[in-house]
């Protein structure tokens, strides 16, 4: 209890303060095909070197057909996707359509950056199909910033995957012409993704879901990964 | 933030960072105190750390319904203050809450769902609330307390059944959640849930009422073993198709005659 | 003859500590060695002693090497399991084993356990935790099977069963539950191993597989892999790239030598 608070316009003792934060770990990753989105997490939920549990979901179907995918801190995730979903059904009721996924990304970047001096910790990525019945897929910072991808992958393995993404669906400084990315293709690359970061990242593992939308509708599969 | 159990009731270190600098609050945007408070030169009062604690609870899921277990200790730093404190608790006929953590904070969530439970009943259309609308509440009250920087000191395993539906889930001071087959706060998340997992993932269907007692009681055994701020004295929360029944304190048998054999630490002279 | 330089006198060199704690006092970061989080057990049984230990090497939250050997070989008769700062536990038991070798040719004695554990504990202690080594050490002498564990302190516990790392709590629920005295060297490999499993699937620091080594009265069963619960599942698809996936901007070889036809290489097994 020795520190000051200097920029306090009084000064007053600071104590050592709780902080309101942890990282539960986990990765999500989402691709978007000309009619088809991917988007993908595991469900390991841990706190330290502590697993919390082998199942839970970093995936938020939402009411309009979209998968909002939430990586970060737990308790801020569900309270966020809580409060989206609140919002699609007020949309509903209002205008008696269901809002389209990118309005739903522009409305997830205000609720964020509402958020700017308290942030929700969440690594938030959403997919979806657009107006055109192409897949598409957002990606935000905790604090709103918006980007829209064909591929991303964000959480404690972003950076062993994301690499990996680039290079078999960006096929950059390749001479060959690459082969269409198909809904099946990506769900390799997905898995083969997971599995991958599973053996390297400690935070990520026991299940892979994932969800596959296309124009039809949304399907979903539980993968087994390593429980180690 | 150093939430580790073994750190309960001890003067917190100085220092320490987080690596999430993005989400440090900006000096003098932080969120404010009350203006009631304002004018005070001195901190607005906040459990900044739990005073007098309970430690581990254990839950798990079996055939019939669901189980808690938890000792009746509550410790003021290493202290044994309070032996007979109760930390399985039921609300209404199909949910027990169990508590570790702040022993204080944890009277205020009893208060606090106890309201609501009157404002229930109090409808008069014999409506009752289900374990998971119980624990939906409480992580919004704690998740509430957190984000106004204020938090209930305490992990929480919310054990109900209902309908034919098993419920088991935690709630922490951070309003984190999960829901699980298995369940164990403080130490026994070290300790005793690797014992649980591996007596009852997969077999939850076959585990009979006897054989999650049976499993509860050789972990509350170990964790009295290990856990210095524990107590051989326990209580058993069951909630199955018939309600709820939380057992009187009860001892567990120890053993220590192990500890003849043992003699020094390093080279003895003798 | 003076050397002008003279030789290095060997041990730690400490030139720097009073610049590193200026650079630090300013606000630099000392580099990160590499700590393991791990499991490390040991159980002492009816004829001797099993040590067992997971092969994860964490680097912060990255695995960096799947099967490392966590179980150090100290002389014929005593192995020592490792746990904290890799290299710290790496030099530590390397250089105890060659001074107990030392030891062994000048008495032409089998080094006893008490005699290795009172160098380790005297050599850690020296350096007051700096070394971040935390031992498990098992052995079998004229006075029998000998289990202790060293604490990076310098600090000693000799116990019928130990664990050690950020999995110790894991493994330690499972010997508490487990444990009997006198146990046989099957029941005690048995032990050995769910305690390191619960340690592998529990904890976040430990991982992939099951080293175990069996000291006995003139033996030593070294199971490196004893058991292999995380095996890789196979890939979904290749991803070797074609011939003609990147631009060839020129070419030219060079024959350095003549290959001359003659037998196929024998690949048989």
């Amino acid at each position: 209890m020795e520190a000051f608070a200097s920029t306090a316009p009084v000064r007053v003792p600071l104590e050592h303060r709780f902080s309101p934060y942890t990282d539960n770990g986990g990765t999500t990753l989402a691709v978007a095909g000309s009619d088809f989105c991917v988007i993908a997490a595991d469900t390991r939920q841990s706190e330290g070197y502590n697993i919390n549990t082998r199942y839970s979901p970093k995936l938020y179907p939402l009411s309009n057909g979209s998968v909002l995918a939430i990586g970060g801190m737990q308790a801020d995730a569900s309270t966020l996707a809580k409060r989206v979903e609140q919002r699609l059904e007020w949309y509903q009721f209002k205008h008696d359509k269901p809002m389209n996924t990118q309005a739903v990304a522009h409305m997830v970047s205000t609720m964020l950056y509402g958020k700017r001096f308290f942030p929700y910790f969440a690594w938030v990525t959403i997919g979806g199909m657009d107006e055109n019945g192409n897949g598409c897929v957002f990606s935000f910072d905790p604090v709103g910033t918006i980007e829209k991808h064909l591929w991303q992958c964000s959480g404690s393995s972003s950076k062993l995957i994301q690499p990996f993404l680039d290079s078999q669906m960006g096929h950059k400084h390749e001479l060959l012409p690459p082969g269409e990315l198909t809904a099946q293709r990506a769900t390799l690359l997905v898995k083969d993704g997971f599995t991958s970061a599973t053996e390297r990242d400690i935070y990520t593992g026991d299940f892979l879901e994932i969800y596959t939308i296309t124009r039809d509708g949304r399907t979903r599969e539980l993968i087994e990964l390593k429980r180690d | 933030m150093d939430t580790h159990p073994g750190n309960w009731g001890n003067p917190r270190p100085h220092g320490g960072s987080s690596d999430l600098d993005i989400l440090r609050p900006v000096d003098g945007l932080a969120p404010a105190p009350s203006a009631a408070h304002g004018s005070s030169a001195l901190p607005v009062s906040r459990t900044q750390q739990p005073i007098v604690t309970g430690t581990s609870v254990l839950g798990i899921k079996y055939k019939d319904g669901v189980m808690l277990a938890a000792d009746t200790l509550a410790s003021y730093g290493s202290l044994a203050q309070i032996r007979d404190m109760k930390r399985l608790v039921a609300f209404g006929d199909h949910t027990v809450i169990g508590a570790s953590g702040d022993m204080s904070d944890w009277q205020h969530i009893q208060h606090i769902l106890n309201d609501c439970i009157i404002d229930e009943y109090a409808n008069g259309d014999g409506h009752q609330l289900h374990p998971a609308h119980i624990f939906e509440y409480t992580s919004r009250v704690m998740y509430g307390r957190r984000s106004q920087v204020n938090p209930l000191w305490n992990s929480l395993v919310v054990g109900g059944f209902r309908d034919g539906k098993h419920f088991l889930g935690y709630v922490d001071l951070l309003g984190t959640t999960y829901q699980s087959s298995t369940i164990a706060t403080g130490y026994g998340s070290y300790i005793a849930q690797p014992l649980l997992r591996k007596q009852v993932e997969g077999r939850e269907d076959e585990l009979t009422e006897a054989d999650a007692a049976k499993i509860l009681d050789e972990s509350m055994r170990v964790l009295f073993y290990r856990d210095a701020r524990s107590l051989n004295k326990i209580q058993r929360a069951t909630i199955n198709p018939s309600g709820v029944s939380i057992t009187e304190p009860y001892s567990l048998q120890t053993e220590w005659s192990f500890a003849e054999g043992i003699k020094g630490y390093g080279a003895i002279y003798e | 003859m003076t050397l002008a330089e003279p030789l290095p006198t060997g041990g730690f060199s400490f030139d720097n500590v009073a610049r590193n704690a200026m650079l630090a006092a300013r606000g630099a970061k000392p580099p990160k060695a590499t700590s393991t989080g791990t499991t490390i057990v040991g159980v002492i049984f009816k004829d001797g002693v099993v040590l067992g230990a997971d092969t994860r090497a964490t680097a912060g939250p990255i695995v960096a090497d799947k099967n490392c050997e966590k179980i150090h070989y100290l002389a014929p008769n005593m192995y020592c399991c490792g746990a904290g700062t890799a290299a710290d536990t790496e030099f530590t038991t390397a250089l105890i084993s060659s001074k107990l070798e030392l030891h062994s040719l000048q008495t032409g004695r089998q080094s006893r356990v008490v005699t290795a554990m009172t160098m380790l504990k005297q050599m850690l202690f020296r350096y007051q935790g700096h070394i971040g080594a935390a031992l498990v050490l098992g052995g079998y002498d004229v006075n029998g099977p000998q289990l202790y564990t060293i604490a990076p302190h310098g600090s000693t516990d000799k116990l019928p069963f130990v664990t050690m790392g950020s999995g110790s709590l894991a493994a330690m629920a499972v010997f508490e539950a487990k444990w009997r005295a006198n146990m046989t060297r099957d029941e005690a490999v048995a032990i050995v191993n769910d305690a390191i499993e619960a340690g592998i699937f529990n904890d976040l620091g430990s991982g992939s597989n099951v080293d175990v080594c069996v000291i006995t009265k003139d033996n030593v069963e070294y199971l490196r892999n004893y058991n292999r619960p995380n095996e890789r599942g196979v890939k979904e698809q290749s991803y070797r790239f074609p011939r003609g996936t990147t631009t060839v901007m020129s070419r030219k070889v060079i024959n350095f030598v003549d290959v001359i036809e003659g037998d196929a290489m024998d690949v048989t097994a």
